[in-house]
């Protein structure tokens, strides 16, 4: 082995560690700084401004006015026709939710239980598909489905169950569930195929009945994924915009729908702003609670 | 691992499970089947069949709007996926490789809202910062605006993607003398390549599928397909949509397949 | 509840279970259990041992009912199980992997059973206590399975099936995530558990030394059949075939060729005697263990009522607490394990030796 020269020698000091970690540290700070830039640009500074605009004054032509802050926006959010719209949406994104997981569930289970891998494979690509497909086109199928001449109109004015659905709060409800209803699958199906079925077995083992070890074994195991699923459900229902434009009538108006207004005909940027920042206080509630009950990366 | 024998669901539990699944099936498929079908229908009201035709898809192709439309959303598609890939990969390998970090919680925090976020507020926020800052509405602002929900995507797939991977690998590659770009080219790169595929179709498809953001930080004249089309299905329904849809359908399902086949070709591959 | 319908049956059956052409068969073609007859006595500490794959997990399984025969019947107490599930059986299970309930206290995990019966209160509470106090796990009610070591958490899985006071215990190789001395201490508790509490345990395992140690009476079995069943002792000394010979402790086998009941002509041209029990004239091989043989110089006088075998030592190996020598007969080499006793005479490779063994241990089998 060959001497080292004087110089090249390095004696060995804890200095050198702290150094190779700051190293460490700055590198990694430089591989996300054009992202981290990027999100703070035009993510997190625009977050900031909505919840600055929501307190600004509104001008002539409804752009917002930097001056005279005041809390009108606000206040106009508990007016009752707002604060009805706004619990109509909180209600329907609820309700969407909760048949999202009670249609959801056992779907998801069905699949996750199926004994052959090949089987589960097949099917779960049969759900990544609608999954995948255009969002747009699947509320337009609806719509079709659902107008003067469309097929489930057809079917229920021949069976006499029921009329026109078009144009109506259930035909939003059709609507958000066809087009929620795979992201409440995917994380469930992810949650559930991971349970560990020898718990079940000795559940049973352990004179539970069926029902039983699903209710105190299967159920509580495959409590993340019900938490992320109603969270990917419930966030974009409550927000929802073009299901309730395309499927709704004047008398569905929703919150995703009365924000947008605001920026277009009603031209009321503070009060868009401050519905906005509502919704977003309502969703990071969501959040800190899915975080607090032990849920993971989605 | 599947359920034993003696705990699996039988009898009326189980053939209720398999009706219910085969229901979700039929609930999930059907309305677009038919939309597709309909697609050949010769009759100005959907919904009523009048034999078959591809006028509908000459239409749609002689629609300057919508082919001008089409060519924006692929521009921004590709492009934004182009740039939200590189960014989100990179933001991946700062959270999963490098431990300690100025801000990276912060990061992390930061990453996950644009998943969480709803449509409307990202569109709202997006639209009162360019006003803000006077840019002009048009083809850019859409590109920005893809970009800043796609990065938080792509970054979910390929994290996904690094946490499973052997990081011994990467140690190995420097004790056998490569540099750290190095081994980003030929070791982790290569091994991290389906989750970054994945997450760049999935950034496709979302730039593809975007209406709201899109509608509201569009400007006059540029506009991208489902914007157009949803402008067209508000004004009037006609089969005409039905062939847009399909071609729409089939274009994601072909994303689909890609990326699955994609996928198992790399599993196969290790 | 369970209780007093078993106690009648019980009187009326002495065997905990019964098993009669049991087969599983997996699809088409996996036979994992291949007709396989068993009676386990009421008390008794029976084990199933075999390779991996041999079918002695599934048996197990099917006893729990986690499995249900493709044919046969598998009676517990005179009871015929058929398809009934496992929740309506008198038996518990302690499962490889211990199965705890993560999201469950200690506590929780083994009040399990008591309540899913229908037990509730202070009854519930005075079981579990005595339960844990049972495998020595006092203090641990309040953890979480998480944070308890493998052997803590093989425990709780002990004392979570013992607490419902089943009159069959079926264990599938409880001990296999332990570290050896762990283990070796965990047998002689469990066989003190056993005795104890005196129930019928059924205990899986593919490890030889833990089966002789601990059972009553043991099965062996090899590809789905049950080749032999009997005490300990029976199994190591008198095994019924090749397979049972090699699986169970260290053997050699000698071909040769039956002369005369009781005497066996080996292919180098020995005669010797043993144990046989086929027709002169049939093969057969010798199994004779190592331990039973001794090494002394040739010309050595050999009492009458032993045999000897003439060979040359081919391999000494050094054990410490006792010397294996590997010793060549002229057809196949010998192994012979002499204890490290002080006075014991140490042989060398090259040196030839007189082998000397008595006909009691050498069996000649057949297959």
């Amino acid at each position: 082995m060959t001497q080292l020269a004087e110089h090249e020698r390095v004696e060995v000091n804890p200095e050198l560690e702290e150094r190779a970690e700051k190293d460490k540290a700055r590198r990694g700070l430089l591989t996300a700084l054009p992202a981290y830039v990027y999100l703070i640009a035009f993510f997190a500074i625009p977050l900031v401004l909505v919840f600055v605009f929501s307190f600004a004054s509104r001008s002539r032509t409804g752009t917002p006015v930097l001056a005279d802050w005041n809390l009108d926006s606000w206040a106009r959010l508990f007016d009752p026709l707002v604060a009805g719209l706004a619990w109509r949406s909180l209600w329907l994104a609820v309700v969407n939710t909760l048949l999202c997981l009670l249609i959801g569930y056992p779907f998801a289970y069905w699949i996750a239980t199926r004994r052959a891998g090949t089987t589960r494979n097949l099917l779960l690509i049969l759900v990544l598909i609608p999954f995948w497909s255009n969002f747009l086109v699947r509320t337009y199928a609806w719509r079709t489905l659902l107008d003067v001449d469309g097929f489930v109109t057809q079917f229920g004015e021949a069976t006499g169950l029921w009329g026109q659905l078009l144009f109506s709060l259930p035909a939003v409800f059709i609507g958000l569930l066809y087009g929620y209803l795979p992201f409440m699958v995917l994380p469930l199906y992810a949650a559930i195929e991971r349970i560990d079925w020898s718990l079940v077995d000795a559940a049973r083992d352990l004179y539970a009945t069926g029902g039983d070890a699903f209710r105190k074994v299967t159920l509580p195991l495959s409590r993340p994924g019900i938490v992320a699923g109603s969270i990917l459900v419930f966030i974009p229902s409550l927000g929802a915009y073009v299901t309730p434009d395309i499927l709704g009538g004047p008398n569905t108006t929703l919150i995703g729908e009365y924000i947008v207004t605001q920026f277009g005909a009603a031209r009321n940027w503070p009060f868009g702003a401050a519905l906005s920042s509502a919704i977003l206080i309502v969703m990071l509630i969501a959040t800190i609670y899915y975080f607090r009950s032990g849920g993971r990366t989605l | 691992m599947n359920l034993s024998e003696g705990t699996a669901t039988r009898g009326l539990v189980e053939k209720l499970l398999t009706i219910n699944g085969w229901a979700v099936f039929l609930f999930l498929y059907v309305p677009i089947s038919i939309v597709m079908i309909f697609s050949f229908s010769d009759h100005p009201n959907v919904g009523i069949w009048g034999g078959f035709t591809l006028d509908w898809y000459d239409r749609m192709l002689g629609n300057d709007q919508l082919m001008r439309a089409l060519r924006n959303s692929v521009i921004v598609g590709l492009v934004s996926t182009f740039v939200s890939t590189i960014l989100g990969t990179a933001a991946a390998i700062a959270l999963e490789r490098y431990r300690r970090w100025i801000g990276k919680r912060p990061f992390d925090a930061l990453l996950y809202l644009p998943v969480i976020i709803p449509d409307v507020t990202m569109a709202v926020m997006l639209l009162i910062w360019f006003a803000q800052l006077n840019f002009r509405f048009g083809l850019t602002t859409i590109l920005l605006s893809h970009i800043a929900f796609n990065i938080s995507f792509v970054a979910i797939v390929v994290r996904a993607r690094l946490a499973n991977m052997d990081d011994s690998l990467e140690e190995a590659a420097a004790d056998l003398y490569a540099g750290r770009w190095q081994t980003f080219r030929r070791v982790t790169l290569p091994l991290i390549w389906p989750g970054v595929i994945g997450g760049a179709l999935l950034a496709l498809t979302l730039s593809l599928d975007d209406v709201v953001i899109t509608s509201l930080v569009q400007g006059p004249g540029a506009t991208t397909l489902p914007v157009y089309v949803f402008g067209l299905i508000r004004r009037s329904v006609t089969p005409e949509i039905n062939a847009v849809s399909t071609v729409m359908l089939v274009a994601s399902m072909l994303l689909v397949l890609m990326s699955l086949g994609f996928q198992r070709r790399a599993e196969t591959r290790e | 509840m369970r209780c007093g319908f078993w106690y009648v049956a019980r009187l009326m059956s002495a065997s905990a279970v019964t098993l009669s052409n049991v087969t599983k068969r997996f699809g088409e073609e996996v036979v994992a259990v291949d007709d396989i007859d068993l009676e386990i006595g009421d008390g008794e500490f029976f084990s199933l041992l075999g390779p991996s794959g041999c079918g002695k997990t599934t048996t197990l399984r099917m006893i729990a009912g986690l499995e249900f025969p493709t044919e046969g019947s598998i009676k517990i107490f005179g009871e015929e199980m058929g398809i009934r599930p496992p929740n309506k059986r008198p038996v518990n299970t302690v499962f490889q992997s211990y199965a705890l309930f993560p999201h469950m206290s200690v506590f929780d995990n083994v009040a399990f059973g008591l309540r899913m019966s229908g037990i509730e209160g202070s009854e519930v509470d005075r079981r579990v206590s005595e339960s844990i106090d049972l495998v020595q796990l006092s203090g641990m009610a309040k953890r979480s399975p998480r944070q308890l070591s493998g052997g803590q958490q093989q425990r709780v899985a002990l004392a979570r099936a013992l607490v419902n006071r089943p009159k069959v215990l079926l264990l599938d190789e409880p001990l296999g995530a332990l570290d050896l001395k762990l283990r070796q201490a965990m047998q002689l508790e469990l066989k003190d558990i056993q005795k104890e509490v005196g129930i019928t345990f059924v205990y899986v395992t593919h490890d030889q030394q833990e089966a002789l140690t601990m059972s009553d009476r043991i099965g062996v079995m090899s590809h789905g059949r049950l080749l032999q069943v009997g005490p300990s002792e029976e199994i190591y000394e008198s095994p019924a075939n090749r397979f049972v010979a090699d699986f169970i402790g260290e053997t050699n086998f000698i071909e040769g060729q039956v002369t005369a009941p009781g005497e066996v002509k080996l292919t180098n041209g020995a005669l010797v005697k043993a144990r046989t029990h086929s027709e002169p004239g049939s093969a057969v091989t010798l199994t004779l263990r190592p331990e039973k043989l001794n090494v002394n110089s040739p010309g050595t006088d050999i009492p009458a009522d032993r045999c000897s075998l003439r060979g040359k030592v081919h391999r000494r190996i050094y054990y410490g607490d006792a010397l294996y020598y590997e010793v060549d007969i002229g057809t196949v080499l010998v192994d012979v394990m002499v204890e490290n006793r002080p006075g014991v005479l140490r042989w060398s490779e090259g040196d030839e030796v007189l082998l000397d063994f008595h006909p009691e241990a050498a069996e000649a089998l057949t297959e």
